[in-house]
């Protein structure tokens, strides 16, 4: 409960972040987007400390258009080798320069938003007016100038992030900024916060490794391909695309202006501080309408997190009912289908993983094979003192023509199913946010369970005093007082409440709203997985 | 059954039928016998001919693995200079013993070696060759266990070994390093090709073998993706759920295809590359028996020389010991005379078997590599026949 929620260690988020080709960026129909606009952050409507929104207008014009360029630099060609054994989900670059020599596919369909994207992907009809596009390039090392903890440098990379777009809220149609990978964790755990109950794309991970590492080529390579495959995800949402968050991440030049996440010892630490207060009496003890609006773990008030903790534990463990719980049936069965659906995902993907490491290993050994017949080949023709054997050798030559051949068709193949395969991963990978955004659910629910226990054992407490008062003397003023007290806590806590059974309702009706578009975007993107796989394995040999 | 080369059947000189000679062989209906650890594989041999050696048109008996082993070793004695087929190897581990797969591959290889041997117009014409399809079990045995180890070797022999040992230490000890060999440049240059051409077919044999596997493999993961998507259909809603699931059905259906394709892979190219490999091992058996014949007829040469030098130095002297001194050179010259024939009977077999066994292992090898090409070819359509079929399917899904 202390952690932050979507720091769970999830073995596939970082496997999806490294493999997906599918380029895509859709900008979905603009009918949806515009029920959405009453859903923003409700950060920006209860509180004003939130952007300080000053929009440059003055775009920067990048020194190459990034979006033009193919984004793998040359050296990564060398990772073919026919030795290398490693995992192939986990290097993309080796099959970008796939992609670029095997072109066994005809795209079927004429509107193409980027040059790269599947034939098969749900892209928008070209005409279609809204579109934000992103593309992150150009890894430089910069240098921290000493802070007074860290005495010396401290190196990290910037990305150049340049955008193209036409929504009206940019104000400029093309732009760019230098931002490093800790701004992007902060844009993450910003919309995580503000867009409670919605499917937020999961972000790239952070990677726990020596600074070596870090600055090594090819660690650079994937996480700025991680990186603008989330940042095009988050274009693709429909609602988070409008975001200011958003929106100040690819356009604010200089520091990110977003507070950053404090990291949990301190949030620990400010809350230990505040605990033995709220106890005494000195800190408000109870939970403020602005603060019932936002979930209790990962923030510093330990004494509403121990209360909710209570009642969660009287949910499942007391005699009694909690006075309001989740009855909706249809989300109870959908959550259900939904954790189903997780794990088969999860197995076919794996399985998906084999099969491609089949097909790797099938066309390694045939290239070998190939090599083997060719060197004998040109033996026998060099040491021919019969001409059975001349005859020989041309017959192995036609062998390993053939092995070769075989061993590039599987390569080839590989590279295509690999793209289609990823949209399990992908989806495997949404299924998190799936998991966060019920869960969002959940701790609104259990907030309004708290203050409603809360606000029972107050009004109990109030009756009480009322009654006994009664029977004393000279307790009067004491009483009374501490009855106002009741009465001030009671009416703050009935605002809250009713700030958090709004704000439940309206996370359960994002969650509606969000689970319905995962359903569509889902079926369409399967299908044209399922026929993007279907066609490949067939067109490949064709073309052989 | 295997197409391999065979040259004709020679022409028996005393064949008196107007009929062409003709000496069939089949190795077939292999049978496990016996319990246990003494279990072992028998199989039918069945011999069809009209040769006048031979008793009867047609004959059957029963022979275990180890009996061709006694033929091979006789031929391998008798017939030098001459590459005996090779026969398939003894198998090491148990377990694959008693499977139907290693049976058959046995039963073929062996099928081949009998009828390789019955096909030379040398080999064809050997009594061991009449003993092996036509005796009796009992007889069979019989010569079998007579054979076993070192007491094959006849005494002779064993005088061969001892001398061979003795001169080669002999020759350390007087500072010839190396054994004496042949300094024919055409010889060394057809030794290091053989060297050479082992060591490609075995690589390239590895190769093929590991291919068969992936076959096995590839045919695995399809069947495991093929299930794992069904069961990802089954969560999704109609149309989803259904193209899912022809998917699945597909991939599984394919999953069946791949380990029989495996199979003919290693039974029409993998073993062919094994069978190239053995063969060229039975040439390096003869080169070694050349090695042997030639140092022999050297060293009765020297030995000759050395007697000659004594001889001469007895009839000077008149000594009484010349008379049998003289016996003893008669008797050493016939040995030479009879070690130098033995060698170059050796080199003039090698040369034409050299022949025969180039033009027989381009046609083996011809023969097996278009296996290769048409297996290869046939599971390409299928694979791709199965997706293309399934196409249609899709598109109907995600239109409804």
């Amino acid at each position: 409960m202390m952690g932050s929620e979507n720091q769970e260690a999830h073995p596939h988020a970082s496997r999806e972040e490294m493999q997906s080709l599918i380029l895509d960026d859709t900008s979905s129909s603009s009918s949806t987007s515009k029920s959405f606009s009453s859903y923003r952050s409700a950060m920006t409507t209860l509180s004003e400390s939130h952007h300080p929104l000053s929009l440059p207008i003055a775009t920067s014009p990048a020194e190459s258009d990034p979006l033009l360029s193919p984004p793998p630099p040359p050296q990564h060609r060398h990772l073919q080798s026919p030795k290398s054994t490693s995992n192939p989900n986990m290097q993309p670059p080796l099959y970008f320069a796939d992609v670029g020599e095997v072109n066994g596919i005809e795209s079927p369909s004429p509107s193409q938003s980027l040059e790269k994207s599947s034939p098969f992907s749900r892209s928008s009809s070209s005409s279609s007016s809204e579109y934000i596009k992103i593309a992150v390039s150009n890894p430089q090392k910069e240098v921290q100038s000493s802070n007074k903890i860290v005495p010396g440098g401290n190196t990290y990379v910037t990305y150049l992030i340049t955008t193209k777009t036409n929504l009206p809220d940019f104000g400029a149609s093309e732009f760019s900024v230098r931002r490093r990978f800790k701004d992007v964790v902060t844009l993450s755990d910003r919309l995580v916060e503000a867009y409670r109950g919605f499917l937020i794309p999961p972000r790239p991970d952070k990677n726990v490794v020596e600074s070596q590492v870090m600055q090594k080529q090819e660690f650079v390579e994937q996480r700025r391909f991680a990186l603008e495959k989330y940042l095009r995800r988050l274009a693709d949402h429909p609602v988070i695309r409008k975001s200011d968050e958003l929106r100040v991440f690819l356009q604010v030049q200089g520091r990110l202006p977003l507070a950053a996440s404090a990291d949990v010892a301190s949030r620990v630490i400010d809350g230990a501080v505040k605990l033995p207060r709220q106890l005494f009496g000195d800190a408000p003890s109870t939970i403020g309408p602005q603060d019932a609006v936002q979930p209790a773990k990962g923030g510093r008030d330990l004494l509403r997190m121990f209360k909710e903790l209570k009642q969660y534990v009287a949910n499942d463990w007391g005699g009694s009912r909690p006075l309001v719980d989740e009855e909706d049936k249809g989300f109870l069965e959908k959550k259900e289908r939904l954790r189903d659906l997780e794990q088969q995902l999860s197995n076919a993907s794996q399985q998906a993983e084999s099969l491609v490491k089949a097909q790797q290993d099938m066309g390694e050994t045939m290239g070998e094979l190939g090599l083997a017949f060719l060197k004998l080949t040109k033996f026998e023709n060099e040491e021919a003192v019969l001409n059975a054997q001349r005859i020989r050798a041309a017959d192995m030559k036609n062998v390993a023509t053939a092995a070769v051949k075989a061993s590039r068709y599987y390569r080839g193949l590989n590279a295509q199913t690999v793209s289609h395969l990823d949209t399990l991963h992908e989806y495997l990978g949404l299924m998190l946010s799936v998991h966060t955004a019920f869960s969002d659910r959940a701790s609104a629910l259990l907030t309004v369970q708290t203050l409603l226990s809360e606000l029972s054992s107050l009004n109990s407490r109030a009756e009480k005093l009322e009654t006994s008062s009664s029977k004393r003397f000279g307790g009067n003023k004491s009483r009374f007082r501490k009855v106002e007290e009741l009465q001030e806590a009671i009416r703050v806590t009935e605002d809250a409440k009713n700030c958090a059974a709004q704000e439940y309702e309206r996370i359960k009706e994002n969650n509606r709203i969000e689970i319905e578009r995962l359903d569509a975007e889902r079926k369409a993107d399967f299908l044209n997985m399922l026929k993007g796989f279907v066609t490949n394995q067939f067109n490949v040999i064709c073309h052989d | 059954m295997q197409q391999r080369s065979f040259s004709g059947v020679s022409q028996s000189p005393r064949s008196p039928s107007k009929q062409p000679p003709y000496l069939a062989v089949s190795v077939t209906d292999p049978a496990k016998m016996g319990n246990g650890v003494q279990a072992y594989i028998s199989y039918k041999v069945i011999t069809k001919t009209n040769l006048p050696e031979y008793q009867g048109l047609e004959k059957i008996v029963i022979r275990r693995y180890s009996d061709f082993v006694w033929l091979r070793d006789r031929l391998f004695e008798k017939y030098k200079g001459i590459f005996i087929p090779p026969l398939p190897e003894k198998s090491t581990v148990e377990k694959f013993r008693f499977t139907a797969e290693f049976i058959e591959m046995r039963r073929q290889a062996l099928d081949i070696f009998v009828n390789r041997i019955a096909s030379h117009h040398e080999l064809q014409q050997s009594e061991d060759l009449r003993i092996f399809l036509q005796a009796d079990e009992q007889t069979m045995e019989r010569a079998r266990s007579q054979e076993t180890g070192i007491f094959k070797k006849k005494p002779a022999d064993l005088m061969q070994i001892f001398k061979d040992v003795q001169s080669r230490v002999s020759d350390v000890v007087l500072g010839k390093e190396k054994p004496v060999e042949e300094s024919n440049p055409d010889y060394e240059k057809l030794k290091r090709y053989v060297f050479e051409l082992e060591d490609h077919l075995a690589e390239a044999q590895k190769h093929a073998y590991r291919l068969v596997k992936r076959h096995r493999e590839l045919g695995q993961s399809l069947s495991d993706f093929g299930r794992a998507v069904k069961l990802l259909g089954a969560c999704e809603g109609e149309a989803l759920g259904k193209a899912f699931s022809e998917l699945g059905t597909k991939s599984e259906m394919l999953s069946f295809k791949l380990p029989k394709e495996a199979q003919h892979l290693l039974m029409n190219f993998e073993e062919p590359l094994k069978d190239y490999v053995r063969a060229v091992h039975s040439v390096k058996g003869t080169i070694a028996e050349r090695a042997a014949a030639f140092r022999q007829h050297c060293e009765l040469a020297e030995t000759i020389k050395m007697k000659e030098i004594d001889l001469n130095k007895l009839r000077l002297t008149r000594s009484e010991r010349t008379a049998d001194a003289e016996h003893e050179y008669e008797e050493l010259k016939a040995d030479g005379e009879e070690a130098r024939r033995r060698f170059e009977t050796i080199v003039r077999l090698m040369n034409e078997e050299m022949v025969r066994f180039q033009e027989e292992k381009t046609l083996d090898m011809g023969h097996a590599f278009h296996e290769f090409a048409k297996g290869q070819s046939r599971l390409a359509n299928a694979i791709a026949d199965a997706w293309r079929s399934l196409l249609p399917k899709l598109e109907a899904c995600s239109s409804s």
